[in-house]
């Protein structure tokens, strides 16, 4: 109980918000930016809102469960890191730019 | 054994079937030969066993798997090994034997040989299950076997767009005769409650003389025997057919696949002797047939399409003699005329074969010194057709024409009046082939020779069969024991153990001492009119005129009473008319337009749909997102 204490101190309410504008930002930041790693950052920025939030509601329930679910979100995130970082590599070598706007192959 | 004999010609068909492309041609010919000569030998070993076995046993069965099973409704795949079945089996796979080996060389220049051949063998196979399956339901497979094989061969040249024609009008008018013998079929199941021969007859025979549901189902069935066999209205195929490679002439549609009809009422004797009506339509059926194909005869100048008519006219002859209620004469005539008409189309095979594909009889004349084997069969084979005293035709005609006279007298002048035209047409195509001069401007006369031995020596063998054939059912005259041997095969009865093939014992066709007089007489006529028909083509060589100069009743002849006119004018055309209009009205503009509409709809949603699909990443992500809000909306609301 001591150790999470120092959640405890703010109200629930304050946790919700801080990760909506964190998921918000990270939102918005996929949809307008052009710059793949920029993209990527801000995938990053949505995965750790979620975070922060189950591990907020983790501390106000007292239940674990939140807690081991973010760990697999951080073990999800870092494979996704990996790969995505990967691919956007690949990207720039053949396009010589990092910006997705280029990438429309796929038009049907 | 008995599969053996179905087997084999199906396995030469599959055989040249398949791998006939990479198989050198003479081994193709020799391979479908072999296997129907197979089936024959097993025919013949079965027969003999049949005929040992006989007081004890009347049949063999064979059932090899059930074929449908559906609530009371119940088929097998069976076969029956009777007296009936045994004597067609042996007149299938014997003449069907000598026709492959002949076709072998006939068929020789021939690029497809092996497809000939695996449709050969086919159509055997086909007609085999007809004769030998033990129900209904297996004949009607074989009748629709041999239909379709006949369509494939008289079609076999089929880059001849005529001939292509041919082999259509043969299908669809055996259509309209199949639908005839469908009908029947139904009506059997549906009053008897089985398709199998034994168990169908056996409710037959406690049924009364002249029941409305005899009379259907048997007139039914000879709807369907009309159309196979020939007669009126359903004749005009069988001339038409001889668009065939002349072998198939013979086989298919002189020998055997035209009989089916008489072996269908024969086998359907049961039925037949309790509607007195049906065979009164049958017997004029066949007299107006015999008498009309015998007319057009006389006019005909195409070899193959003389003895197309004289087929029909024989046929005539046969259905004369079931509408008599003579099977066993029926039956008699259709082994003998097997043998004679076979001989006479394989030997017209050998004729055009030497005269290089040419049939009209007017380019012929003055062959006999060319063509010394095939004059001499030929000239048995007319005799025996035209009823020569002692030779296979006299005895199956004399026995119909009893049968005929111990009826009704007027049948019996029509009937003769039909043979004694039948003497004079066989002769004038006899003696305007073979005899007089050489009139061909095409071919030079010294070129033709003599069929190669694989041709002449089915000839030969046929030859010997139409002076013999005669001694199957000789008449009571020739002496005891020997005598009226077809006859007691099949009124042969098991007492108990089985039933003999013709239930009801055959009327004896006892005819008074002066019917007898007038039947010798006969001779002597049918002579005159051997007579008259030499002095018009061989003393004064009259030569047929051309077909521009016919005139009167000999042009109505030679055109076929315009029935073939008659026919396309009234059936042909207007649904050809109403087919032209349904595919200019509603096919062309309703249904094209209403399809291309709603292809033109789909193609503009697809264009309008096809925009948000750019390619680009962003607005992937923007509809993703969208995507997932809609989601969470659902969600919640």
């Amino acid at each position: 109980m001591s150790s999470l204490s120092i959640f405890n101190q703010l109200e629930i309410s304050h946790y919700i918000y801080l990760s909506t504008v964190l998921f918000c930002i990270g939102l918005f930041g996929v949809l307008f930016r052009r710059n793949a790693i920029i993209i990527l950052m801000c995938i990053e920025l949505m995965l750790n809102a979620v975070n922060l939030l189950f591990v907020a509601f983790s501390s106000y329930m007292g239940d674990a469960d939140g807690q081991i679910f973010v760990f697999f979100i951080m073990v999800v995130a870092a494979a996704e890191a990996a790969v995505g970082l990967a691919i956007l590599v690949l990207v720039y070598r053949n396009t010589r730019k990092t910006d997705v706007s280029f990438l429309d192959n796929l038009k049907g | 054994m008995l599969e053996w004999i179905i087997v084999l010609p199906l396995l030469g068909f599959l055989i040249n079937g398949v791998f006939g492309s990479i198989i050198p041609k003479p081994i193709a010919g020799w391979l479908g030969t072999a296997f129907v000569f197979g089936s024959f030998v097993v025919t013949c070993f079965l027969f003999s066993d049949l005929l040992s076995a006989l007081p004890a046993k009347g049949a063999v069965y064979l059932k090899v798997f059930t074929f449908l099973n559906v609530g009371n409704f119940h088929v097998d795949i069976a076969f029956q090994f009777d007296r009936l079945s045994a004597i067609m089996a042996l007149i299938i796979t014997g003449i069907g034997t000598l026709i492959h080996a002949y076709s072998i060389s006939y068929m020789s220049d021939d690029d497809s040989l092996y497809k000939f051949f695996s449709f050969l063998n086919l159509f055997i196979f086909s007609m085999l299950v007809l004769v030998l399956g033990s129900n209904f339901v297996m004949m009607f497979f074989g009748w629709e076997g041999v239909g379709l094989c006949s369509y494939l061969l008289i079609g076999f040249w089929f880059k001849n767009v005529s001939f292509g024609k041919a082999a259509r009008k043969a299908f669809v008018m055996n259509r309209i005769g199949d639908l005839g013998l469908l009908m029947g079929l139904f009506l059997i199941y549906q009053n008897f409650g089985s398709f199998e021969y034994t168990e169908v007859f056996a409710k037959f025979g406690r049924l009364e003389v002249g029941t409305g549901i005899c009379t259907a189902i048997a007139l039914l069935l000879f709807i369907g025997a009309m159309g196979k066999s020939a007669q009126i209205p359903l004749y005009t195929w069988l001339p038409d057919a001889m668009a065939g490679p002349t072998p198939v002439s013979a086989l298919i549609h002189a020998a055997t696949m035209v009989t089916a009809g008489i072996y269908l009422v024969v086998r359907c004797e049961a039925i037949y002797a309790l509607a007195p009506f049906a065979r009164e339509v049958i017997l004029w059926i066949g007299l107006a047939t015999s008498l009309m194909a015998a007319l057009i005869g006389l006019k005909q100048n195409d070899i193959k399409k003389v003895l197309a008519y004289s087929t029909v006219s024989q046929l005539g002859f046969m259905f004369i003699a079931l509408g008599c209620g003579a099977y066993t004469a029926a039956l008699f005539h259709v082994i003998t005329h097997a043998f004679f008409k076979a001989l006479l189309f394989l030997g017209a095979g050998s004729v055009i074969h030497g005269m290089h594909h040419e049939q009209d009889i007017r380019q012929m004349g003055g062959l006999r010194k060319k063509m010394p084997i095939t004059y001499a069969t030929f000239l048995i084979g007319t005799l025996a057709i035209t009823g020569f005293p002692m030779l296979s035709g006299f005895f199956s005609k004399d026995e119909i024409f009893t049968a005929i006279l111990a009826q009704n007298t007027g049948v019996f002048v029509l009937g003769l009046l039909s043979a004694s035209i039948t003497v004079f047409y066989t002769f004038r195509m006899f003696f305007v082939t073979f005899h007089g001069n050489y009139r061909n401007q095409h071919h030079s006369y010294e070129k033709i020779a003599e069929s190669p031995l694989l041709m002449t020596l089915p000839l030969l063998i046929l030859a010997v069969l139409s002076l013999i054939g005669g001694a199957v059912n000789f008449p009571n005259y020739m002496g005891e024991g020997i005598s009226k041997g077809l006859y007691h095969l099949l009124s042969f009865d098991g007492g108990g153990s089985f039933s003999p093939i013709l239930i009801l014992p055959e009327q004896s066709f006892e005819i008074s001492h002066v019917k007898e007089w007038i039947l010798f007489a006969l001779t002597p006529l049918f002579l005159f009119i051997f007579l008259v028909a030499r002095k018009k083509y061989v003393v004064k060589a009259a030569v047929p005129e051309a077909d521009a100069d016919q005139v009167g009743f000999g042009k109505t002849l030679a055109n076929k009473f315009y029935v073939d006119e008659a026919y396309n004018r009234s059936f042909v055309e207007p649904i050809e008319l109403v087919s032209d209009t349904l595919t200019e009205y509603v096919d062309e503009k309703a249904f094209k337009s209403s399809f291309d509409g709603i292809g033109r709809i789909n193609q503009y949603v697809a264009s309008l749909l096809s925009r948000f699909q750019n390619g680009n990443i962003e607005y992937y992500l923007v509809y993703m997102v969208i995507g997932l809000c809609l989601l969470l909306a659902f969600n919640l609301f």
